[in-house]
């Protein structure tokens, strides 16, 4: 069975069988929804273990030619920089899927829409032909804007076009650089691998890598690029933040290290104290800037910008412990946000605000929540023994050799995070409890499922990284070598 | 070539469809004919895979035209006979102007095609608007004809010829001074026929005449009589110009970015949906330009295949109005406010439609922005190439306002819309297209690849 396909194109076929249903069978729709993100879910964890850590290479490969007069080509394959992507991918698609029960209007356009959203990240995640890599990742933001625009909160319709506007005028550049590499190569062609064993002139890598930087660092999104983001990630649907802080926001990462860094890597050795500056400024920015926010959601938003911050210093920093940090980050981020912003919607259903200041006490009303959230917190201001931790510390550690200034002002980041994180504790769970939330019920079974399964993937990295780290290692070696840098 | 038209066929409805069967039968003569490229009537046609090419698009959209004007209840019913007459003569004169090769042949051809749009502009002769938009296009055209004639006759008067290849090899071996007066008759050429495409600065009767006309025939404006000016642009430039590419290259660049944006840039602002897609096939026919703006065989393919594109998805959009039109009787942005909740299949194929325009993939449009953008980078104008990304971001701002309508918001009504079948049929010819090209374009690409076969490129 072309198993990287199924995972790419069975939302497409779920999509087809919603959208051919009644729109008043609810309760079908949800279920194809869940069974099929569940079965993408099981797929991915099966590549987990089914894939050779060792090898070099990519494993699963499909390659087929597509349109031939240009050299296209349809490659998919699987190698130890993906992989953990596909399985964060394929796990919080699945989870936001049965966090998306909450959604009451227009439930068959958004089954569909959420499907065809986890076809273009997959899509993105597995292509390694850049055509194809284009198109899936132009097909992510179609659903995403719907996603935002329709089932959002009050500005949804600012907040989408923005969105949209945003990242379409990145990813524009983004094909000029594409075809800009296309046209340049040897034997004009897409794929990655073969171009990634091509040497290009400095100055045309040059030029290229700001091109891509311009798509991917919207993404992400780095400091100047961010303004989208809180936008996006206030009016979004919880489900939909979770997977635009989970997943879409290392899309922009990943191409770093799937496209940028192998294909052009004079230029990126160039371009690396640029980027841990702008690392460093996002880390910091980010961190003071949640530290002041009011709406629960939109501090998330800002330490998402403070902790992407991390994966670009330990991109710039051009060790193995810098790289393997940063990709770390990707998956203990995507876990640790992607619960934040579940708990958050979780209180949000509940009170339908999400002033800070207006909560206060919970701890006392609600028990398993409170728990849950200051577990979730603990994480992701860098505790020891969870996952948060170990991928910032490595890419400190990565990074300190080669810019011990940054390294250190990166530092006031971590402790940022401890600032507003213990603070929102304090203003949400400790206090005295608000009269208005006296019949605030707990969380209930859905959501603590939900919950669950990425707290003990938080705990396990924590206690014992290789578990993640040993998918990647191999991986992040080769990237190391083809960039010819010594690790 | 068929034509069969019966004028005493009472039944006006029966009268369509043998239209369109016409047409359709045509296209399958049209389709599957292969023969060298051939000179006819003294060279003053040359058939070849080019103009075949061009005839299949011209042919494509006069049909699909006619039946999605079934359902276009604004024209009486008494005029319905000359309509489709009107209509099958226009996609008989499209196709000559795609395979004329001669001075002489192209101006007769352009003038007689702009004869036909003044006067199905101005089909609804009860209605101002139309009759308005139909005596403006008649003025502007009438001048710029006076233009291309003017260009015609220094270019005859150089080189003692109307045939454009012999003044072409007539160029090849001139003095500068020749060279000068070819210029200056391409120039005046170029602003005749740059007013029959729209490029902008002789684009100002476009919006108006597009607002005005009948919906129906709005949309073949559009694109039909838009991409045979491209074919008739086409052989001029590379048939009697080529030693000069580089300075109509350099022009052309600038008109590109100026039709481009300007197009853009108004297109925002407007309430009018038929209003703001006029402005945007203005946009669209800048990024054309810019295929031509870089000679040689990748821009000429770039500039097919975008034509192509952007036929089917123009078409689809402006169909999408007629069922709109029809129901609303309105062409404001509002009237498309809820449109997904009224009829899911008409809100869906729009979208795509506007997707494409604004060259999303997987959809035909972003197929012909990739091999645009190509060929403008492979010839290092890398400021072109700029333009045209920022522009589509720009254009994506407008198409996504009508987006937003139909999607994030909602009607005070909300009773479903039915569709006629003859429209429903040509949505769905449309939308299946706008897909196929853009998921599977290696067959277009091979057609357009036969097409300048027998191109003679420098």
């Amino acid at each position: 069975m072309p198993i990287l396909s199924s995972l790419i194109f069975l939302p497409v076929a779920g999509m087809i069988i919603i959208l051919c249903l009644h729109k008043d069978n609810r309760r079908l729709i949800q279920t194809i929804a869940t069974m099929i993100t569940g079965i993408q879910f099981v797929l991915s964890v099966y590549l987990l273990f089914r894939f050779d850590a060792q090898a070099t290479g990519l494993q699963f490969v499909e390659h087929f030619s597509w349109i031939p007069q240009m050299n296209v080509f349809y490659h998919l394959g699987i190698d130890g920089i993906n992989l953990p992507m596909v399985f964060v991918s394929g796990l919080l698609g699945f989870l936001a899927c049965i966090a998306s029960f909450g959604i009451k209007e227009r439930l068959k356009e958004y089954f569909a829409l959420y499907l065809l959203l986890q076809t273009g990240i997959m899509g993105t995640f597995l292509s390694i032909d850049l055509f194809l890599f284009y198109i899936f990742w132009e097909i992510v933001l179609v659903p995403m804007y719907f996603l935002i625009g329709i089932w959002g909160g009050p500005r949804k319709e600012y907040a989408a076009i923005k969105f949209f506007l945003y990242t379409l005028a990145g990813s524009l550049f983004m094909l000029l650089g594409i075809l800009a590499l296309y046209l340049t190569s040897s034997s004009h062609t897409f794929d990655i691998m073969d171009l990634a064993k091509q040497s290009f002139p400095l100055q045309f890598q040059q030029i290229v890598f700001l091109a891509l930087f311009f798509g991917f660092a919207i993404k992400v999104p780095i400091f100047p690029f961010h303004t989208w983001l809180p936008d996006a990630h206030v009016e979004a649907p919880t489900p939909i933040s979770v997977i635009l802080a989970g997943v879409l926001l290392k899309m922009g990462t990943y191409g770093f290290y799937r496209i940028s860094y192998p294909i052009l890597p004079e230029a990126a050795v160039w371009f690396g104290p640029a980027m841990g500056i702008l690392a460093v400024i996002g880390i910091v920015y980010g961190g003071f800037v949640a530290f002041a926010q009011k709406d629960f959601k939109s501090m998330v938003a800002y330490s998402s910008v403070s902790h992407m911050g991390f994966i670009l210093l330990g991109l710039s920093a051009f060790t193995l412990a810098g790289f393997q940090g940063g990709m770390m980050q990707m998956v203990t981020h995507g876990l640790i946000t992607g619960a934040l912003f579940l708990l958050v919607g979780v209180l949000y259903d509940r009170a339908h605000i999400r002033d800070l200041d207006g909560f206060g006490g919970l701890f006392a009303k609600m028990t398993v929540y409170g728990g849950f959230l200051i577990f979730i917190s603990l994480a992701s201001l860098g505790l020891p023994g969870l996952a948060g931790f170990v991928s910032e510390f490595m890419i400190l550690m990565g990074s300190f050799p080669v810019h011990p200034w940054m390294t250190g002002f990166s530092c006031l980041g971590i402790l940022l995070a401890a600032c507003y994180l213990l603070y929102m504790i304090q203003r949400v769970l400790l206090g005295k409890l608000n009269p208005k939330w006296e019949n605030l019920p707990d969380m209930n079974a859905r959501e603590i499922f939900t919950l669950v399964p990425l707290m003990i993937l938080i705990l396990l990295i924590g206690i014992y990284p290789k578990v993640a780290l040993h998918f990647m290692t191999t991986g992040i070696t080769n990237l190391l070598n083809i960039m010819g840098v010594q690790a | 070539m068929v034509l069969v038209m019966d004028f005493f066929i009472s039944n006006k409805k029966l009268l369509g469809w043998i239209s369109v069967l016409s047409v359709g039968a045509a296209l399958i003569f049209a389709g599957t004919q292969t023969y060298p490229a051939t000179g006819l009537f003294f060279n003053f046609f040359t058939i070849d895979f080019f103009a075949q090419f061009f005839r299949l698009l011209a042919l494509t959209a006069v049909g699909l035209t006619i039946l999605a004007s079934f359902a276009f209840k604004k024209i009486p019913v008494s005029l319905h006979g000359e309509f489709y007459f009107l209509l099958l003569g226009f996609g008989v004169l499209l196709t000559v102007m795609g395979a004329a090769t001669n001075l002489l042949m192209i101006f007769l051809a352009v003038e007689s095609v702009s004869m036909t749009s003044y006067v199905l502009t101005g089909i609804q002769k009860f209605n101002k608007q139309s009759a308005e938009a139909s005596l403006k296009y008649l003025l502007f055209g009438a001048v710029s004809s006076a233009s291309m004639l003017f260009g015609m006759s220094l270019l005859f008067g150089a080189t003692q010829s109307i045939d454009l290849l012999a003044i072409g090899s007539a160029f090849q071996s001139a003095n500068s001074g020749m060279h000068a007066i070819g210029l200056v008759g391409l120039l005046f050429m170029l602003v005749g026929l740059g007013f029959k495409i729209s490029i902008v600065p002789f684009h100002m009767w476009a919006p108006d005449v597009y607002q005005g006309a009948p919906t129906p025939v709005t949309a073949l404006l559009t694109v039909a009589p838009k991409a045979l000016g491209f074919a008739v642009i086409i052989r001029v430039l590379f048939y009697a110009f080529p030693h000069l590419a580089s300075h109509w290259g350099n022009l052309l660049a600038v008109l590109s970015i100026l039709t481009m944006t300007v197009g853009n840039i108004i297109a925002i602002t407007q309430a009018d949906i038929k209003r703001m897609l006029a402005y945007s096939s203005i946009a669209q026919a800048g990024y054309v330009l810019a295929g031509l703006a870089v000679p040689g065989v990748l821009g000429l393919r770039a500039v097919l295949i975008y034509l192509l594109a952007y036929l089917f998805t123009n078409l689809g959009a402006f169909f999408t109005v007629i069922a709109v039109e029809r129901e609303t009787d309105s062409n404001e942005v509002d009237a498309y406010d809820g449109l997904a909740q009224r009829n899911p299949f008409l809100a869906l194929s729009m979208a795509v439609f506007l997707l494409s325009l604004a060259g999303i993939p997987p959809l035909a449009g972003f197929v012909g922005k990739v091999f645009i953008f190509m060929a403008v980078l492979k010839a290092d104008a890398i400021v072109l190439a700029i333009a045209i990304a920022l522009n589509s971001a720009v254009a994506a701002y407008y198409y996504f306002r009508i987006i937003r309508a139909m999607y994030l918001r909602t009607n005070k009504t909300v009773t479903p819309i039915q569709n006629p079948l003859s429209l429903q049929l040509t949505l769905i010819t449309t939308f299946v297209f706008v897909l196929l090209i853009g998921i599977f374009p290696s067959h277009v690409i091979h057609l357009i690849e036969k097409a300048l076969t027998q191109f003679p490129v420098f």
